[in-house]
C-alpha cells in the first residue's frame, strides 16, 4: 500500500488528478455549508454579468439565479451521479465476467453474447431511451448509466479471471475442496482488482460526462441542478449572457479531467511495467 | 471471405432482431396506455374510440401475438406511426438519415485523419515539446463534453467572430442550387462535423502514439533499421501500418458513441438529422418515433461495425477470413 501512494505520487498526472479530485469533493461536501444561497432562488436581477457583486461572484442566469451556488450544489449531483453508477455497474460487471472468466464453456459463451448484445446497443441512445421511458430522476439517471456502462467491466474481469484460474494457488485451492464462490471471492477477484480501479476511475469521468449530456437534453431530475442541466439552461441566450453556459460547462471539464490523469496515474501506480514500457 | 461476410452479417441480424425484441418491451414500458395516449393525442378520449385504436394496431391480442406482429412490421421496414407529426415513423426517418450521415462521416473522418496525423507526430517527437502539447491538448479535449464545446464554438466563431453559420444546414430561403448549393451546406457543416470529430480526434491521437510507441520497440523495425532503410520508410511502412491496427479497432468500438454525439450535436446545431429528431421525439414523448431512431441507430452500428470488421483483416492480412 505504502508503495503504491509512493509511486501514485510520482506520476505527475497523478497528482494532479488527486488534487483535483480533492478539491471538487471538499466543494461537493463542504460548499452548501458554506454558501447557502439556495441554487434555485431569485438573488440577483436576471441576467447580471459575472464578477460585478461579491455576493454573486458569477453573475446570475435567465431567472436572477446565482450561478456560482448553482456550481457548488451541482458538484453533488455530478460526482454523486459518477460514483454511484460506476459502483452499480461494478455490481452487475464484475460477477458475470467473474462468472464467464471462471466456468468457462457454455456459462462463458453465454454471458459473453449477452454482453457483446449491450456493447452492441449504442449507449447513449439507451441511456436517453431508457431514462425517457423510466421518467427523469436520479434512480432512473444512475440506472441507465450502469446499464450501458457495465459491459466493458465484465470483458476486463472475464480476462483477468481466465488468466488467473490456471495459477498454481488457484488450483490449490480447487484441490483442497473449496467452494467455487470462496475460490472467485478469496483467491481470484482481490488479485484482478488492479486493472478494475484503474477502469473505474474512467468510468466515473465517463458517468459524469453521461449525466451532463442527459441533463442538457433535459432528462435531469427535475428537482436537482446539475452542471448539464445549467448549461442547457443558458443555450438559449448565449448571445446576451455567456457566462451562464460557460462556467458550468469549466466545472464539467476540470472535474473530467482530474478523473482522467487520476486513471493514468493509477495505471501508472498498479502497472508498473505497462507504463515504463510506455515512455 | 464470402464464408466469413456471411457468417458477420447473419450474426449483425440476430443482434438486430434481438434489439428489436427489446425495443418491443420498451414501448410497453412506456408510460401510460398506449390506445389511450393515441385517442388522446387524436383528441378523443371516448370508450369506443380507444376500443377501436386498440384492435386496429392489435393492442387486445396476447402479448406474443403482439410482439409477432411488431416484428414482422419492422423487418418490412413499417416502424409505427408518429401521431405527434402526423407521418409513418420510417417515412420521417427516411427523411432525416442523409444529413446524419453527411455529419458522422465527416466527423469521423476528420476525427481519424487528424487523430492519426497528431498522434504520429506526438510519438515521433516523443518526450519533446511537441509530444507534450498535443497530449494535453488531446486529455482536454477527452473530457469536454461535446454539447459545450459547440457552444463554446457557437460563442467564439458565430457570436464574436461572425464567421460561420451557427444553425441549420443550409441558409434559409437562399434557393441556392449547384456548386453554390452546395459550399453553403458545407459552411454549414464545418462546426456540428468540427465539435464531433474533435472528442474522437482526441482518442485516436492518444491511441496512435501510445499503439507507435510500442510497435516502435518491435524486432522488425530494428531489422528494417539494420537494412538502412530510411528513417521516413520506417515510420510510414513499418511502424504506422502496424500501430493503425488498434485503432481500426478502437474506431469500430466508437460508432455508437458517434451516434450518441451526433444527437447532441444536431440538438445544439438544430441540425436536421435523425438526432435532432430523437430529440424532438424526447421532447414530445413521441415514444414511437423514440424507439424508431433508437432501433435505426442500432441498425447504423451493426453496420459500421461490420465494415471495421472488414477493413482490419484488410488492414492487416495476418488474421484469417475464416474464423
Amino acid at each position: 500500500m505504502k508503495q503504491f501512494w509512493k509511486s501514485m505520487l510520482k506520476s505527475p498526472s497523478g497528482v494532479i488528478g488527486l488534487v483535483i479530485l480533492l478539491l471538487a469533493i471538499s466543494v461537493a461536501v463542504f460548499g452548501p455549508m458554506l454558501f447557502p444561497n439556495s441554487p434555485w432562488r431569485m438573488v440577483q436581477r436576471p441576467f447580471l454579468p459575472p464578477f460585478t457583486l461579491g455576493a454573486v461572484p458569477l453573475g446570475t442566469d435567465a431567472l436572477g439565479r446565482d450561478v456560482f451556488a448553482g456550481m457548488i450544489f451541482g458538484a453533488r449531483v455530478s460526482l454523486l451521479v459518477g460514483l454511484v453508477s460506476t459502483l452499480v455497474a461494478l455490481v452487475v460487471g464484475v460477477p458475470i465476467g467473474a462468472m464467464a472468466g471462471y466456468f468457462g464453456g457454455k456459462v462463458d459463451d453465454a454471458l459473453m453474447r449477452f454482453t457483446e448484445f449491450f456493447q452492441t446497443i449504442p449507449s447513449f441512445a439507451l441511456a436517453i431511451v431508457l431514462v425517457a421511458i423510466l421518467q427523469p430522476s436520479i434512480y432512473s439517471i444512475v440506472a441507465s448509466i450502469a446499464v450501458v456502462s457495465w459491459p466493458p467491466v465484465a470483458r476486463l474481469v472475464r480476462g483477468e479471471v481466465l488468466s488467473l484460474r490456471t495459477r498454481e494457488y488457484v488450483q490449490a485451492a480447487v484441490v483442497t475442496g473449496q467452494s467455487n464462490t470462496w475460490i472467485i471471492l478469496r483467491e481470484i477477484l482481490p488479485n484482478a482488482l488492479s486493472p478494475v480501479i484503474v477502469l473505474a476511475s474512467l468510468m466515473v469521468a465517463t458517468s459524469i460526462l453521461l449525466e451532463s449530456s442527459l441533463s442538457f437534453l433535459g432528462l435531469g431530475d427535475p428537482n436537482l441542478i446539475s452542471w448539464g442541466y445549467m448549461v442547457g439552461a443558458g443555450r438559449t441566450v448565449i448571445r446576451q449572457a455567456w457566462w451562464i453556459t460557460v462556467f458550468p460547462g469549466v466545472a464539467i471539464l476540470i472535474s473530467v479531467l482530474g478523473l482522467n490523469l487520476i486513471g493514468e496515474g493509477l495505471n501508472d501506480a498498479l502497472n508498473p511495467r505497462l507504463s515504463r514500457e510506455g515512455r | 471471405m464470402l464464408s466469413f461476410v456471411a457468417q458477420r452479417v447473419l450474426k449483425g441480424v440476430i443482434v438486430l432482431l434481438a434489439i428489436v425484441v427489446l425495443n418491443f418491451f420498451l414501448i410497453r414500458l412506456a408510460p401510460g396506455d398506449p390506445a389511450v395516449v393515441m385517442a388522446g393525442e387524436a383528441g378523443a378520449s371516448d370508450q369506443i374510440f380507444v376500443k377501436q385504436l386498440r384492435e386496429k394496431f392489435g393492442l387486445d391480442k396476447p402479448l406474443p401475438e403482439q410482439l409477432f406482429i411488431y416484428v414482422k412490421g419492422v423487418v418490412s421496414l413499417d416502424l409505427g406511426f408518429s401521431f405527434r407529426q402526423q407521418a409513418p415513423v420510417a417515412k420521417l426517418i427516411g427523411e432525416r438519415l442523409p444529413a446524419t450521415l453527411l455529419l458522422t462521416l465527416t466527423a469521423f473522418a476528420i476525427s481519424l485523419m487528424l487523430g492519426i496525423l497528431f498522434g504520429t507526430f506526438a510519438a515521433r517527437f516523443a518526450g519533446t515539446f511537441l509530444d507534450t502539447g498535443i497530449t494535453i491538448f488531446a486529455l482536454i479535449f477527452y473530457a469536454m463534453p461535446i454539447f459545450w464545446v459547440a457552444l463554446m464554438g457557437i460563442l467564439l466563431f458565430s457570436v464574436t467572430f461572425d464567421w460561420l453559420p451557427s444553425f441549420g444546414y443550409e441558409t434559409v430561403g437562399a434557393n441556392l442550387t449547384g456548386l453554390t448549393h452546395a459550399l453553403d451546406v458545407a459552411k454549414h457543416l464545418i462546426m456540428p462535423a468540427m465539435t464531433l470529430g474533435l472528442f474522437f480526434m482526441a482518442t485516436y491521437t492518444r491511441m496512435t502514439r501510445a499503439s507507435m510507441l510500442e510497435v516502435k520497440r518491435l524486432d522488425f523495425v530494428k531489422t528494417a533499421r539494420a537494412k538502412g532503410l530510411s528513417d521516413a520508410v520506417i515510420q510510414r511502412r513499418h511502424v504506422l501500418r502496424n500501430a493503425l491496427l488498434p485503432v481500426v479497432t478502437l474506431a469500430g468500438v466508437h460508432s455508437g458513441t458517434l451516434i450518441g454525439g451526433a444527437v447532441i450535436t444536431e440538438t445544439v446545431f438544430a441540425w436536421p438529422g435523425i438526432g435532432r429528431l430523437m430529440y424532438d421525439a424526447l421532447l414530445q414523448r413521441d415514444y414511437n418515433l423514440l424507439l424508431g431512431v433508437f432501433v435505426i441507430c442500432s441498425a447504423m452500428v451493426l453496420i459500421f461495425n461490420l465494415i471495421t470488421d472488414l477493413v482490419y483483416r484488410l488492414v492487416d492480412p495476418r488474421i484469417e477470413f475464416a474464423s
